[in-house]
This record gives C-alpha cells, structure tokens and sequence, in this order.
C-alpha cells in the first residue's frame, strides 16, 4: 500500500509541471500587451520608452523558454506575481478567498454522500416499486436542472417568501443551506443513478450467490458484499464530483455573493487580471488533483485488486 | 415490460417536444414576434397582456421574443460546439487508434492533460484569456471537452481495428479513404451520436452559466442564461422574469437527457458509453 501511494505521488511531479507548461503558454495567447497592463497598474503613461522599458523589467524581451524559466523559479519561491488590478501579491489574494470556497465545496461534497447513499439504497430496494420511480424522475430533474437557476428558486422560495433564510452573504449555518444544496443538486441526482446500478448489479452477481449458498446472513451480504462493491464507482466519481463542485462553486459564490475565489476569479476576468487567473487555474487544478489522488488512494484501499495490481509489476 | 414502455414513451415525448423547440427556432424571424432586441423604457417590466403575452424586461422588451430568440442562440451554440468536436475529436481518436505507436501516444498524453483541469475552471480561464463572447465560449467549450471524446472514439477504433468485417475489407483490398468512409464511420457514428445526444444537455448547462455570470453571450443579443442573469436583481418584484428562460433550459436540457438515455438503451449493446461524472 504505501510504495502504491508513494509511486502516485511521483506521478503528480510529471504532470502539474505540464499542466503550469500549458497554462504559461495559453496565457501567451491573449490579446493586449502585459507591459501595456503593467503601466496601467503602476499608472505610469504609456509612452514609448516607458513600453520597452517595462518590457524589459517584465523579461518579456525574452524567448519564451526563458521567460517560462523564470517564472518557474519565482513559482517555487511561492512568487506569482501581483494582480494588475489590485497590485497586491496574486497568491496572496487568492489564499484569502480560498477558505470560504473550500468550506463550499467540503461541504457540498459531504452533503452529497449523506444524501445520495441512502437514496441509492432506496432506489435499488425498492426496484421498480414506487421509492425506484420517485428516485429516478429525481436524477432526471437533478441532471437537468441548471444551478444557477436552481439557486435563484431557492432564493425566491425561502429568502423572499418564506423570510426564512438569508439570501447572501457569509455566516452562520442559514448562509450555508441554500448555497450547498444548490452546488451538490446535481451530484446527488448523478450518485443516485451510481449506487443504484451498482448495487443492482452485485446483488445478481456469484459472490453473492456463493455467500448465500455458505449461509451467511442477509444483513452481512448487503452491507458488506454487496454495498462495498457498490461503493467503488461512487468513491471514483466523488473525485470528479469535486471538479464539478470547484466550477459550481464559482457560480454559486456568484448568486450568494459568498465570498469565495470563483467570485473574485469572475472579477479578474473582466479586468483581464491575467497573473490572477493564472494563480487561480494552477491552484484550482492542484487542488483537483491532489483530491483525486486521495480518491484513488481509497479506491485502492477499498478494492485490492488495484494496489496488487500495481505490485506485481 | 412497463419500465421499457415508460422509456419508449419519454423518448417520442422529449422527440416532440424537441422538434418543436427546433421548428420554433428556426422559424423564429417568421412568427411575427416583436424585435427581442428592442429597447422601449416606456413600457418596462409590463404585465403580460395582449401586447406582450410573458410581459416585458427591465428594458421594455418582449420576454417572448427574447425566449423564442434565445434557443436559437442556446441550441445554436450548442450544435456549433458538436460540430467542432465531431470533427475534430472523431478525427483525432480514430487517428490515434488506428495509427497507434508514438501517434497514439502523443495524442493520448494531449488528452490526458486537457482531463486534468476541471471542466468549467478552465473554460472560464479560456474565455479570460480568449474575451468574452459568444464565439470564444463556444471555443472554451470546445477545448475543454474534445479529448474526452477523442479517448471514447479512440477506444472506438481500437474495437474496430480487429473486427473480421474490417479485415476482410483490407483484405478485398479497400483502403483509405473509402475504407474509412463505407466501414469505419459507419459503424462509429451511432455510439458517438448517443454520446453527442446524452452531453448536449451538459453543455447546454455550460453555455447558459458562463453567459448567466456575463462571460458569454452579450447583452442585447437574447440567450437563457442571459435573461435569467439579467432577471437577478428584479427577484423581489418580478419573479416571473427569471422563472420563463430557467423553465425553457431546464426543459430543453431534460428532452435531450431523456432522448440520450433512451437511444443509449436502445443502441449500445457494448457497454461501451456506460454512464459517468463530468
């Protein structure tokens, strides 16, 4: 277990040098020139001499490599650079609106297993009964149903009718409700579905029969041959669930005005704050990438036939 | 029996309702609509009534118009967004799995870096770099959902590429293009079509929330996720103006997920296009 945990750490190395590689190079991409940007920021006037200069201090006179070099270097020295609206260090802001974002995202994710695992359960149960029919027209709406929207609903419901909650802003629990139901609606209906023909499946399948057959109780067989197994694709797409969470999260932030990072990265993308953005889709994709490592860590722990087969080679 | 029925029925129902949807868009300039683009202050935020049948906006103009007008912008989008990937995604995966070698595994490693992002982060930092607009989410869109088609096709190809019927063709001498054209897409095109079917509804979520946050499409030019942006601060007064356009994504997304999922019943045999988590 812990040389397969060690060699998946190995591999992250590999990729999140490429993924910076491909962000750097995207980022050449865009329109208008960053010394342009950077004289604005310093409101120095854009004069000829002022552009080359600033050229020059930016490195962007450079070859690409060599700029790409040095923005590594600054990189591991935890040096993003400064927004150019702002003129702040980017990292600096963006760590600042990072919790508010990740207790979002934690908590939709949380929200999504406690709900979607017994649902699940219901739904194979009672297969092609009634609790089946009612979970299935639920995924349909679930899928279906844009956040935004959803949002604004819950918004008008219980903020503007009901006066129950509070429709923005950050506090206590009542801030959290509407926007984490919001953000895990569509993972919820997405699990459900999982677990369901997961567990239809392994309850059909010969281990079952065969531990039938030995005479092991009921209770045993569903909780751990059955719900175990059934349990790998739902742990493997809780992973995903979380990518769709960090970009649901940067729409949800922006109905709630919960002062997250999605809400301050949709700012910098007006303001074309390209260093923002840059240090915002690094540390998102970190953060992506490091949760599904954990994800295929518990997957491995779940089911052997992974981490043995990574030991046999 | 009955479930099989049920799904046979949702399937022709979301059908209908998508032709509908389709002709209503099409037909659009034709249905003596008011301009969804014109501004008449004098009129704003009116009931609706024999003038105006859904009412007005803030602007004065007909929500109507502006919805009807809108799929055309929501659907349209979309259907650009599947042609690009059709072409490009179909060309690049059967390349890497025909080809196979070095090819296979540069485009592979191309793919698997495009997978790593989430989805909606970087088509957001695309249309950070590229601007907004309607054309440059289309292009994030694009670039953040072709490679994961481009592996299916991939896995696809390599299927193929040993099937007896393909072989018997190299055989009986067929080659290149009327190889790929009689036998190769031909027996791809319906997995990938039920595919294209069940991701519609996705992207169309994409499109509509990049546009609702302002990335996208561009005031005055009517789309869903626009109107339902544009509805926000009007929720304590005029509730009805963010229910209309949320209703009509929901339901257009909804057909398109029932249609996928019934052809996916009906089609794939393999197992191939088993269900996922983007």
């Amino acid at each position: 277990m812990g040389r397969y945990i060690l060699r998946r750490i190995l591999t992250l190395i590999p990729i999140l040098f490429v993924v910076s590689v491909v962000v750097f190079l995207i980022l050449r991409m865009a329109k208008g020139d960053p010394a342009m940007a950077y004289l604005r920021m310093s409101n120095i006037p854009p004069t000829e001499q002022a552009l080359a200069e600033a050229r020059i201090e930016l490195g962007l006179d450079k070859p690409v490599a060599v700029q790409y070099a040095d923005w590594f270097m600054k990189a591991l020295r935890l040096d993003f650079g400064r927004s150019y609206v702002t003129g702040r260090p980017v990292l600096e802001e963006i760590m600042h609106y990072l919790p508010a974002t990740l207790a979002l995202a934690g908590a939709g994710l949380l929200l999504t297993m406690a709900v979607s695992v017994p649902f699940g359960v219901l739904a194979a149960m009672g297969k092609d009964r009634l609790p089946d029919h009612l979970m299935r027209a639920f995924s349909f709406v679930g899928v279906s149903m844009p956040n935004f929207w959803l949002g604004l609903l819950l918004v008008y419901l219980f903020s503007v009718k009901l006066g129950w909650l509070p429709p923005m802003g950050r506090g206590g629990a009542g801030h959290m409700l509407m926007p984490v139901v919001t953000l895990s609606f569509m993972s919820i209906a997405i699990n459900v579905r999982f677990l369901r023909a997961g567990l239809l499946e392994h309850i059909r399948s010969r281990s079952v029969l065969f531990a039938r057959a030995r005479g092991v109780s009921e209770g045993r067989i569903t909780w751990i041959h059955v719900m175990r197994n059934a349990m790998i694709p739902v742990v493997t797409s809780m992973g995903m669930h979380l990518g769709e969470m960090l970009g649901g999260a940067v729409i949800v932030e922006n109905i709630f005005s919960w002062p997250g990072v999605g809400r301050f990265a949709v700012q910098a993308v007006f303001n074309r704050d390209y260093p923002t953005l840059q240090c915002f889709i690094l540390m998102m994709t970190v953060i992506f990438v490091l949760c599904n490592l954990c994800v295929d860590i518990l997957y491995a722990f779940i089911d052997p036939r992974i981490r043995l087969a990574g030991e046999q080679r | 029996m009955s479930t099989a029925l049920l799904q046979k029925n949702t399937v022709r129902l979301s059908l209908v309702l998508l032709v509908i949807v389709g002709a209503v868009a099409v037909f659009a300039p034709w249905l003596g609509l008011p301009d969804p683009e014109e501004v008449n202050l004098a009129e704003k935020l009116a009931p609706s009534g024999p003038g105006h049948l859904l009412g007005t906006d803030h602007l004065g103009r007909d929500v109507l118009a502006r919805l009807v007008f809108g799929a055309r912008t929501s659907i349209g989008s979309v259907f650009a967004i599947l042609l690009l990937i059709a072409l490009f995604s179909t060309l690049a995966g059967s390349v890497a799995g025909f080809v196979g070698g070095a090819v296979d595994s540069v485009i592979m490693r191309i793919c698997d870096i495009f997978l790593t992002f989430p989805t909606l982060i970087l088509a957001m930092f695309f249309v950070g770099i590229l601007g907004t607009g309607l054309t440059n989410v289309i292009l994030a869109i694009f670039l953040t959902h072709w490679a994961w088609y481009a592996r299916i096709v991939r896995g696809i190809a390599l299927s193929l590429k040993s099937r007896e019927y393909i072989l018997a063709a190299k055989v009986a001498g067929t080659r290149g293009f009327s190889l790929v054209a009689r036998h190769i897409l031909p027996a791809m095109a319906p997995q990938v079509l039920v595919l294209a079917t069940l991701d519609i509804g996705h992207m169309m979520l994409h499109v509509a929330g990049l546009s609702f946050l302002g990335l996208g499409v561009q005031p005055p030019m009517p789309e869903w996720g626009v109107m339902i942006g544009d509805a926000r601060q009007f929720i304590w007064t005029e509730p009805q103006l963010m229910l209309y356009p949320g209703l009509a994504i929901f339901i257009v997304v909804m057909a398109f997920n029932l249609l996928g999922d019934g052809l996916r019943d009906a089609l794939d045999r393999s197992g191939m296009l088993e269900e996922r988590v983007r």
